[in-house]
């Protein structure tokens, strides 16, 4: 079974939640949308104080390029428009809802029926993934129409979907595949389609025989669609990893899959180009896992943007204590400040834990052992880079290549001494990152 | 609500953990040791031990005025390998001014822990080979089951290494070396039990193989050739690794995390220049045997080996394909 080559760790999946149904939430009573849920600019609202909206309604647009449309996930009136905070306690401009009852716009196809016909040519599709604000639902929220907009000279020569979920904890992924796998494989086959590829490989860890199984028994009637098991290996859902396990290729430092002639897409975001261009639906809701070792009950559960965070503990069983909650996995999710915040489209799990669990151990001297080194799924040198930016050599950090970390967290989850390196490489990214982004700018 | 950046979980892997380990992966060694040399090599350790604990804490305590950091367990280390370094008939204030040395110069002049560039057991190990030559190299000769401290009656020996060195090529009994019938310093007479321990490191990936592995094979290889070519007067390959402390020194000395290089490729040459040093002092040296010279020496070169060998990076392989 095929992997990617550098590095990697091997946390224990502890995938609590992977036979559990996908259910969908009931809707709050009010619901605050951050506009900012994506990379780039934060959206402009397009609706007034006290206008009325229905789900799926435009409530704010993107602005300029590199941004992404936003759709009332929910009918009822614009109760304000201003500042909130967000999950992580910064200030985020919000569409503050009152919600009442549950209307739809008319041209949203809500019928369970397979739309298996597509009509459309690839900037037809193109356009509606645009205009219906899907973004990279893996985590990163990259808009998914600029991704899928490649300019020339640049080709696309295969699709890798992103089936890995090497996330512990996360079952989203795995439910939505086995659940809606029919509907996936179309949204593989639109996004082939626009930019023009035969050839789609959908990378799944083998801790999901089912997932593979399933798919591949559905893939037959797909042309061109592959169904790859990969070894579970953790980072295997970094862009780059994924890439090398799955076509052997190394993305170069500094460059984009294209320049590998790959296009990554999540599976989550396949489902939702297929409910955007076949069904007419925008991106409003999607699947989130509320998990964790001490919850009662972890679940998979097809929220709506909005909802706030509370509620989706309560429904998996409450809070007793206090705890640390995590947005995404445990190795790469960022911990919420503020259980009041609403689900964003970054929300791709909910993750308790308990406070025993969520404290680091104390931090010793670096002993050198070099465990770092080995786990860096970029080749990087984790002690290095983190020594070194505690000293404040910006350069000698430049030059150890800080810019590559893809901050998956295998440095701090394999260091003996419980060293902060993760902490100190980023602080290092940050400062690098300014400084050259300074120097570009002098030119 | 409790907030800190990822990743939020951890392997619980600690310092401790991989110090125990080491220690653990001793046990077989000094279980041959037990049985050759009896309650002396008890005595002896346990005087090492006890030394390089009472020093740290006092080095930690009184002038870097830290909290104690015998909890990690890295000076018991040091003072079992230490121990396992020496005659099993060593004067008890030699034994106790070796580890003064090593814990004391070897570790605690540099800041403790992980800040040290020579290994402190080998510092302390060749700082009495220098200063007492004639107590270090005189072995008593194994007696299974002996348990009396006193060794005043026992015939002692030279090892093989020495007879090769005085041109003087006995055929050895391999059985012998494998089980560690033979004179020599406690820890590593024993073949089968340096390999055990080796095996156990290896699947608690407490090491990696690239040192131990590289080290004997060079050696092999090595005086595999000039046995060779001139079969008289040299000793055959598996002599070479059986006798002395090449495996102790391959297994638990050079692997030492603080004192070795970061990368596997850095490891490969830092192994490759020990075992090439290690068959020039036995062959062609005023000593009959050089694995603590070489590892020293190699631990002087590992912050070049670490400056210079640097990890593959992800997408380094392609750009040259591509070119």
């Amino acid at each position: 079974m095929r992997t990617f080559k550098i590095g990697g760790v091997h946390p224990n999946d502890s995938k609590l939640s992977s036979d559990k149904s996908i259910e969908t939430m009931p809707l709050p009573e009010k619901a605050v949308i951050p506009l900012s849920q994506h990379i780039g600019a934060p959206a402009t609202p397009v609706v007034e104080k006290g206008a009325h909206v229905v789900v799926g309604q435009l409530i704010a647009q993107a602005t300029g390029f590199m941004s992404s449309n936003i759709h009332s996930p929910y009918s009822g009136t614009i109760e304000k428009i201003e500042v909130a905070k967000d999950a992580w306690g910064m200030p985020c401009p919000s569409i503050f809802i009152n919600v009442e009852g549950d209307e739809w716009d008319e041209a949203i196809d809500r019928s369970e029926k397979i739309n298996r016909e597509c009509k459309n040519t690839p900037e037809e599709i193109i356009k509606k993934i645009g205009d219906a604000g899907i973004v990279g639902l893996g985590g990163a929220c990259f808009p998914t129409h600029v991704k899928l907009g490649i300019r020339p000279p640049a080709k696309a020569e295969v699709l890798i979907v992103n089936g890995v979920e090497c996330e512990p904890y996360l079952t989203c992924d795995h439910r939505l595949m086995l659940e809606h796998g029919e509907e996936l494989l179309i949204g593989v086959t639109l996004i082939m389609k626009a930019i023009n590829v035969e050839r789609a490989i959908i990378g799944i860890e083998c801790n999901k025989m089912d997932a593979i199984e399933h798919l591949r028994e559905l893939a037959v009637r797909y042309f061109g669609i592959e169904i790859m098991p990969l070894k579970m290996h953790y980072p295997q859902g970094g862009e780059k990893q994924l890439i090398d396990a799955c076509i052997g290729r190394q993305v170069p430092s500094g460059a984009l899959p294209i320049a590998v002639g790959a296009v990554v897409q999540n599976v989550a975001t396949c489902y939702a180009v297929y409910e955007a261009v076949q069904k007419n639906k925008p991106l409003i809701e999607r699947v989130v896992t509320v998990t964790g070792d001490e919850v009662k009950n972890p679940c998979n559960l097809r929220v709506r943007f909005g909802t706030p965070l509370q509620m989706l503990v309560d429904k998996a069983g409450g809070l007793p204590g206090e705890y640390k909650i995590i947005a995404g996995g445990p190795m790469m999710g960022r911990a919420f400040s503020n259980i009041d915040s609403p689900t964003s489209k970054r929300t791709s799990g909910v993750l308790i834990m308990p406070r025993a669990k969520a404290k680091r151990q104390p931090e010793e001297n670096c002993i050198r052992c070099a465990k770092c080194v080995s786990a860096c799924p970029m080749g990087l040198e984790p002690y290095l880079i983190s020594t070194m930016t505690e000293m404040k050599m910006w350069d000698g950090v430049e030059a150890a290549h800080v810019m590559d970390c893809i901050e998956c967290g295998c440095c701090l989850y394999t260091c003996p001494a419980n060293r902060p390196l993760l902490d100190y490489i980023r602080m290092g990214k940050q400062t690098v990152g300014g400084i050259i982004r300074g120097r570009a700018q002098k030119k | 609500m409790i907030v800190s950046p990822s990743p939020h979980i951890h392997n619980n892997d600690s310092v401790r953990r991989d110090m125990l380990n080491v220690l653990i992966a001793l046990l077989p060694a000094y279980i041959i040791t037990l049985f050759y040399f009896g309650s002396g090599a008890v005595y002896l350790t346990a005087l090492s031990i006890c030394t390089c604990m009472l020093c740290e804490h006092l080095i930690q305590k009184f002038v870097f005025k830290k909290p104690s950091q015998l909890g990690n367990l890295s000076a018991i280390v040091t003072g079992a390998l230490l121990a396992l370094n020496l005659p099993s008939n060593l004067d008890w204030w030699i034994v106790i001014i070796g580890a003064i040395v090593a814990i004391g110069i070897g570790k605690m002049t540099f800041g403790g822990l992980g800040q040290n560039p020579f290994n402190p057991a080998l510092v302390g190990r060749v700082f009495l080979l220098v200063s007492f030559p004639a107590q270090m190299t005189t072995w008593p000769k194994p007696s299974p089951m002996h348990f009396e401290i006193d060794y005043t009656d026992v015939e002692t020996g030279a090892t093989y290494l020495t007879q090769m060195k005085e041109g003087l090529v006995s055929n050895p009994d391999y059985a012998d070396l494998f089980i560690g019938s033979i004179g020599g310093s406690m820890g590593e007479i024993s073949a089968i039990a340096l390999l055990i321990g080796f095996i156990y490191l290896i699947c608690t990936k407490t090491i990696t193989w690239h040192i131990p592995v590289s080290i004997v094979t060079t050696v092999f290889v090595f005086t595999g050739i000039v046995f060779l070519v001139a079969p008289e007067g040299h000793a055959d390959p598996l002599i070479h690794i059986m006798t002395g402390g090449l495996l102790l020194g391959s297994v638990f000395m050079a692997t030492d995390y603080a004192t070795s290089p970061m990368t596997h490729k850095g490891q490969l040459i830092y192994g490759v220049g020990i075992g090439i040093i290690t068959s020039v002092i036995r062959l062609w040296g005023a000593y009959p045997e050089g694995v603590s010279f070489a590892i020293l020496i190699m631990n002087a070169a590992t912050p070049l080996i670490n400056h210079y060998v640097k990890p593959t990076r992800f997408g380094e392989t392609v750009k040259k394909e591509g070119k």
